[in-house]
């Protein structure tokens, strides 16, 4: 019984289609109404500006931690794009470029980073979940929504977001792995951008690629230029078609490079170069797109006034929300409050009540014990 | 009517909950062709298919993980973890999305799921087998907290659990499966969850118990009763959470005196919130003392050393007759 060798397709394939100098391969190039063009760069271009914003407005103390996104445009519209509103996106937590597109108003994002519950709310309608902060752990939730896609016989397919730091994860493995084995109609988007707070790829995975992790799950994985808008579409839109077709999940592994901080709380200057950061910024998804769509003439002008007073508006209209109302903690706990949480929020109410009164608000509340009436006398005397 | 134990009467409960609703679906390890290593799932396969109970791949986090994604679009999976000590690979899933998602979305989606496991000792099971770990469940809020004390409402319990819009995780005791036959009415039967059950009316004291430990303080009760005069009230809490708070004062504040039993630790384990919670409602009818007869502080003590550990009738007789020397 001599080793035989086996011989499973383990093949993975890189896509570039718009080099970082702009320069296009032809024969890849997919095709992408003017219109559609004109609008993934405008979503790129207001994740750009919305990114540096919230960066301020963080530094100002307008809104809390927040997790930048510069550089990571292009993986994030080249993959949205393809899906329909009916289609469900899945983000965590740094995928604003990809919300916004996907119909979350950017006043509802800045209330998410100001710390506020109302940030978290899709509308009645949206296809979305909200964001999940815990990495990796919105995955098996997308292969939930798959499997009952197919159990309900919709037409629908599930794109979710993770880092390369996601690929440690469990939960990413047990994902891809119930995904291949029920063959649900989801798209696993990797934004690999090197870094997962201070430590490099290298020391995520021994792996020479993301993307041939799929692989072992029984399903194709395919490396992208993550920078690459064009390539990142086309990957998107055939790992959908084959989805579609119920031909099951796929891993997308976008490579790519966080420009910016990973949260604002961070300081990367401790575990990264600044050449390594030059040399990705000669790379930026938005410098080669928008030359691309300038050989087409598709470039508008004025659009990045339009987008800033856009963002001004958001901002404003955030910034006029009222205080939030400390009793509204209560009211999504449950289905129905049971009866120690009404305790609680008439508890957090009369608190108010005083406050407003300018009483002080931790005066004793109990009212006057019943004293005697103890059945005994052990501690009456 | 038949007389079924709880294997069959739970059994019962998921055949009529998934005839009634298409969107109801059991998902877990050897669930289907075996129909569970309890058999609580037996021929529910030959009945649905395997789209609707699903063996799953052996992975706790993904079973109740892909489960809240199911819950996300509508449906209502039942998941199964083989054995509760097994479920901490899941629990994350459970306190960071099931629990969250109704807050997270401000209930623009909510996970109406139940996660059934059986817990406790008593079945001379290995280690992860047979522990008590209900007080972790029941202190996140957004999940409800179950665990039935025999076949009519075991049954009765998990049609509500599984009826319920939030996620239940639904303790069942192993060594109350093949335990006991109940009376178990054909016709689908419902009970709230939240509210405790008074199992035998009494005067003198109040034994707080659930679960298998229910048996252990209805017989002190009978003991009490035949060898010191001693009246016991016996209440059998159905749900450890949301805790019926009242009927926990209400009792005390007509005994003045009360014991709490169970299988989990003691320290820092449900009979510490009971005991709070009866202060809180019942201080001043208190005679002495609240106790806690519930297992020792240690990781895990494996079955030669169980009855050692697990409550037995002597430990809540003795634990009795302190509170009533007081």
């Amino acid at each position: 019984m001599p080793r035989k060798p086996l011989e499973p397709p383990f093949t993975i394939e890189h896509l570039s289609i718009l080099d970082s100098d702009a320069n296009l391969d032809a024969a890849l190039e997919p095709e992408i109404a003017p219109d559609v063009l004109k609008q993934m760069y405008r979503a790129m271009l207001l994740g750009r500006r919305l990114d540096e914003r919230m960066v301020r407005l963080q530094r100002q103390g307008r809104v809390g931690t927040f997790a930048p996104i510069k550089g990571q445009e292009a993986s994030q519209i080249g993959s949205v794009f393809t899906l329909r509103r009916t289609d469900w996106m899945v983000p965590s937590f740094r995928e604003a470029a990809a919300m916004i597109w996907r119909g979350w108003p950017i006043e509802k994002l800045l209330a998410f980073f100001a710390g506020r519950l109302e940030g978290g709310q899709p509308a009645s309608d949206q296809h979305d979940l909200p964001i999940t902060i815990p990495v990796a752990s919105q995955l098996p939730h997308a292969v939930g929504l798959a499997y009952a896609v197919q159990y309900r016989g919709d037409d629908a397919v599930v794109m979710t977001y993770f880092g390369d730091g996601a690929t440690s994860e469990g939960d990413f493995h047990e994902a891809m792995n119930f995904a291949g084995v029920w063959h649900v109609p989801v798209i696993f988007v990797c934004q690999n951008n090197q870094w997962a707070i201070s430590v490099p790829l290298k020391k995520q995975t021994h792996s020479r690629t993301l993307a041939q992790k799929a692989l072992a799950y029984g399903f194709p994985g395919v490396q992208v230029d993550g920078n690459d808008v064009l390539a990142v579409y086309a990957a998107s839109r055939e790992a959908i078609a084959r989805a579609r077709a119920g031909d099951g999940p796929t891993l997308i592994e976008c490579v790519t490079y966080r420009l910016g901080v990973h949260t604002t709380a961070d300081d990367p200057t401790r575990y990264r170069s600044e050449e390594e950061v030059r040399e990705w910024e000669r790379k930026d998804p938005l410098t080669r797109f928008s030359a691309y769509l300038e050989k087409k003439n598709l470039l508008e002008q004025g659009l990045e006034q339009q987008i800033d007073d856009e963002i001004a508006r958001a901002v404003q209209s955030f910034e006029s929300l009222g205080p939030a109302d400390p009793l509204t903690m209560f009211d999504h706990a449950y289905g129905e409050p049971p009866p120690h949480l009404l305790a609680q929020r008439a508890e957090v109410a009369e608190r108010l009540r005083r406050g407003a009164e300018g009483k002080p608000a931790e005066e004793p509340t109990v009212p006057t014990p019943m004293r005697g009436q103890r059945k005994t006398s052990r501690w009456a005397n | 009517m038949g007389k079924l134990n709880m294997v069959k009467a739970l059994n019962l409960a998921l055949l009529q909950e998934m005839e009634r609703d298409e969107d109801v679906l059991v998902i877990g390890e050897d669930v289907g062709v075996d129909g569970g290593v309890f058999r609580v799932t037996e021929d529910l396969h030959r009945k649905f298919g395997s789209k609707r109970v699903i063996d799953s791949p052996l992975a706790e986090a993904a079973i109740v993980g892909t489960a809240v994604g199911m819950a996300l679009y509508g449906l209502k999976p039942v998941c199964e973890i083989q054995f509760s000590g097994f479920a901490f690979q899941g629990f994350h899933q459970l306190e960071n999305h099931a629990a969250r998602y109704r807050q997270r979305s401000q209930g623009r989606f909510h996970c109406q799921m139940v996660v059934r496991m059986p817990y406790g000792g008593g079945v001379r099971a290995l280690e992860h087998h047979s522990e008590s770990e209900e007080q972790f469940y029941a202190h996140i809020p957004g999940i409800k907290m179950v665990i039935p004390s025999g076949p009519r409402n075991a049954r009765a319990l998990l049609v509500s659990a599984i009826r319920d819009p939030d996620p239940v995780v639904f303790f069942e005791a192993k060594a109350l499966y093949h335990a006991a036959r109940e009376d178990v009415p054909d016709e689908i039967e419902a009970l709230p969850i939240g509210r405790a059950h008074v199992d035998r009316q009494g005067g003198d004291l109040t034994l707080v118990a659930y679960g298998a430990m229910l048996r252990v303080a209805r017989e002190a009760a009978q003991i009490l009763h035949d060898e010191d005069g001693v009246e016991s009230e016996v209440i059998d809490l159905l749900t450890i959470s949301p805790l019926d708070r009242e009927t926990l004062a209400a009792s005390v504040n007509k005994t003045g005196r009360a014991v709490i039993v169970h299988e989990a630790l003691r320290s820092f384990g449900p009979g510490a919130e009971i005991a709070a919670s009866i202060m809180e409602g019942a201080f001043l009818s208190l005679e002495a003392p609240i106790r806690r007869v519930a297992a020792y502080d240690v990781p895990f003590v494996g079955f030669a050393r169980e009855k050692a550990n697990v409550p037995d009738v002597g430990r809540v007789v003795a634990a009795a007759r302190e509170t009533l020397a007081f």
